[in-house]
């Protein structure tokens, strides 16, 4: 029997009709003219193994064209999700930064801020996104190396010294110990006197996309996801501006995965996270329009316009049709985009700088919230200030040079791109089914199916690379024998040092019979599993129990987690 | 090869494909794990976040001919190292190992140093890194023979 997902793509399915103007054309036109010439067509395909053909005309856009494409700001919003988007305001330019020690990174989000950026997004590095201090012996030779390292509320207090949390939107890029470092934001709002009703951004918080793809976890799948719910809750009642999660493709397909399959498994999160919410007694549309999503924007550009808008569609009719939203903004889906750090090439790295380009207009035309543009030297290391500057300028030459952005959606209506979103979205469908009949998307995740997928396309990919199928200028053609190094960013192993200091100065400042109480309250809640954490977490950071003290409560009672073999 | 190692030296290559900090950047790590399956060799996956010593205590039970170490996190100097002075300690001298991921130039020469090779970043070849390997593995083999 079909389910509703099979039901959906069955119904686009039959909005397409025979071309019959595109088969004469290739028979009488095309096949003609390359006999003549000798010419011979090969297949291509885009990096879902979607065929391409030749040619799109006005017999591939589905019957029902009106009411599918519809209008900007109107559902199922395929068009964007303002009337006017960027006629009315720009996208948010968010530079994702950090590095080092908080002092660090609080100079770094200035000198943007300096430079014209419009949001903060802050990089963690992989002890914090782990869920350990810098003095840990698992943090060893990693403290600031992929981000800032914050190990209590102090690094916190030093990241955004001097910034004003009312006037800038902050995202925060952490998952396993989201609720920690959400409990310090909202501590750190407080103490700077700014009501939690003022503060606005978001944080990432999709631990779905970590066991699936990113791979940073503290606890078993379980855990994380009550820690969402308490999120989920604590903010639409106290934090009204807060996006307690950003459901996340980027990763996914960073991991390997087709842009079908990032559209298809990050939606399939997303819907998760709705019937938690609903479960939890919420009504969908007292917490939906909080929910916002973050794409990746790679290098085939048509194919990455088609799966935003396709993304927008889905969601705004799943929502509706299977979830009962009646709330247009349950329906909208915003999202956040970075360009591919898997298409930087770390061979003549100045070509960066050209694909981060056409990956960022693929995202303004696809109708992005707000975009991350990578750096031309990020296969090397982390970027330097003069390399984050052609980045964010990159995306002020989009916005304010070319034109883009005078007309809304302006590549709507292109035969190509219509049918194309229509097709993607049927791949995704099809997903949604496999994943319903395999038990849901947890079940997909914790038997590994998700990550062998994903395996599976980035090995594809990998050999498409290796014999020349597939072309990357620099690396496997046009080479150059002789690349020359660049300057790079180094982070000396004074920050380490630095953060370890800072640490025990903190330890001995506070007052420890207050830390052991507050551990004490969170450990006795967290056994509850109806109890919000959330204000026993806000009550150790408080206290200033460090990052891995409150973690490590929930590792008592959660366990950890070893990922499903799937090689 | 020489007649009488013939036989030991046709058996498969045996790697350990490793990441030894906390850093769950593994999808290349994954797309050699099926290279190297692909090219005839025995591979173990060590699974996320092994610590130096449990890398080095899977490499010795499981009687392994190359570690194949990879850090996309800028922790190579630190876990890298590690991995070899662990090694030292236990006395092993009959496993090679060799490095890769975002590494860079100026690393490189600390790291031949401690005995890592290939220390190969992104865009290298598949088949640079399998050759790279398999000539590793031929050396602690014929170290082994010589010592049996």
């Amino acid at each position: 029997m079909d389910n509703f997902w099979d039901m959906k793509a069955k119904e686009i399915m039959q909005s397409f009709s025979e071309d019959k103007n595109y088969e004469e054309w290739k028979k009488n036109v095309l096949n003609p003219w390359n006999n003549k010439t000798g010419y011979k067509d090969k297949r291509r395909e885009n990096s879902s193994s979607m065929p391409v053909k030749e040619l799109y005309t006005s017999g591939d856009l589905p019957k029902n064209d009106q009411t599918g494409i519809g209008n900007p700001g109107e559902y199922p919003f395929t068009r964007g999700i303002y009337p006017n988007m960027y006629r009315g305001r720009n996208w948010t330019m968010r530079m994702f930064s950090g590095f080092g020690t908080p002092d660090d990174t609080n100079r770094r989000l200035k000198y943007l801020i300096e430079n014209g950026e419009t949001g903060l997004s802050i990089a963690f590095d992989m002890p914090t996104l782990y869920g350990y201090d810098c003095d840990s012996k698992r943090a060893e030779g990693e403290v600031g190396k992929c981000g800032v390292n914050v190990s209590s509320l102090h690094d916190m207090e030093r990241i955004f010294d001097g910034i004003d949390l009312s006037k800038v939107s902050t995202s925060m890029t952490i998952n396993a110990p989201a609720a920690i470092l959400t409990a310090m934001y909202f501590v750190l709002a407080e103490e700077k006197g700014t009501p939690l009703e003022k503060i606005s951004g978001t944080v990432q918080a999709d631990i779905l996309k970590e066991y699936i793809a990113q791979k940073e976890w503290m606890y078993p799948p379980e855990a994380h996801l009550r820690l969402i719910r308490d999120m989920l809750v604590y903010s639409t009642e106290h934090v009204p501006k807060w996006n307690y999660i950003s459901v996340s493709g980027y990763h996914i397909r960073e991991a390997g995965s087709s842009a079908v399959q990032e559209l298809a498994f990050t939606l399939a999160d997303g819907f998760y996270y709705i019937e938690m919410g609903i479960n939890a007694g919420l009504n969908v549309d007292d917490f939906a329009p909080r929910t916002s999503f973050f794409f990746n924007s790679s290098i085939n550009f048509f194919e990455e316009i088609a799966k935003f808008r396709a993304a927008r569609r889905i969601w705004a009719t799943v929502l509706k049709e299977k979830y009962h939203a009646k709330d247009p903004k349950s329906m909208a889906l915003k999202f956040h985009t970075q360009t591919s750090g898997y298409t930087l090439t770390w061979q003549q790295p100045l070509n960066n700088i050209v694909r981060t380009t056409i990956e960022a207009m693929a995202a303004v035309l696809g109708g992005t919230q707000s975009l991350h543009t990578n750096s031309y030297d990020e296969a090397w290391a982390l970027p330097t200030d003069d390399a984050v500057k052609v980045a964010l300028r990159t995306q002020q030459i989009i916005a304010e040079e070319t034109g883009i952005t005078d007309v809304i959606d302006p590549l709507g209506g292109s035969y190509y791109l219509e049918r194309l979103t229509c097709e993607m979205e049927v791949e995704a469908y099809k997903y949604f089914s496999e994943i319903e009949k395999m038990g849901g998307i947890l079940s997909a995740v914790k038997s590994g199916y998700l990550q062998k997928e994903i395996a599976d396309t980035s090995y594809k990919k990998q050999i498409r690379i290796e014999k020349g199928d597939d072309v990357i200028v620099g690396v496997n053609k046009y080479v150059d024998k002789d690349e020359k190094p660049i300057n790079t960013l180094k982070i000396s192993d004074v920050a380490e040092k630095g953060q370890i200091r800072s640490l025990e100065y903190i330890r001995k400042k506070r007052d420890e019979s207050r830390v052991s109480r507050s551990l004490e309250k969170l450990h006795k809640a967290m056994e509850d599993d109806s109890v919000n954490l959330m204000p026993y977490i806000m009550e150790c950071v408080r206290n200033y129990c460090t990052l891995e003290e409150i973690s490590n409560v929930g590792r008592e009672i959660f366990g950890e987690w070893k990922e499903p073999k799937i090689y | 090869m020489n007649g009488k190692s013939q036989k030991y030296t046709e058996a498969p290559v045996k790697v350990l494909l490793a990441k030894p900090a906390i850093d769950g950047h593994d999808r290349g790590i994954f797309v050699l794990a099926k290279a190297f399956r692909d090219a005839g060799m025995d591979v173990i996956y060590a699974g996320l976040l092994p610590t130096p010593e449990e890398v080095v205590d899977t490499a010795i039970n499981e009687d392994v001919d190359v570690i194949a170490l990879s850090l996309l996190n800028g922790a190579h100097m630190t876990a890298f190292r590690n991995v070899m002075e662990i090694l030292r300690k236990r006395g092993v001298n009959d496993i090679a190992v060799v490095g890769g991921g975002i590494i860079p130039d100026e690393d490189k020469p600390a790291l031949e140093k401690m005995g890592i090779t290939g220390n190969f970043g992104p865009g290298t070849p598949l088949s640079v890194i399998i050759d790279h390997i398999k000539f590793r593995a031929r050396e602690v083999r014929k170290l082994r023979e010589n010592e049996y």
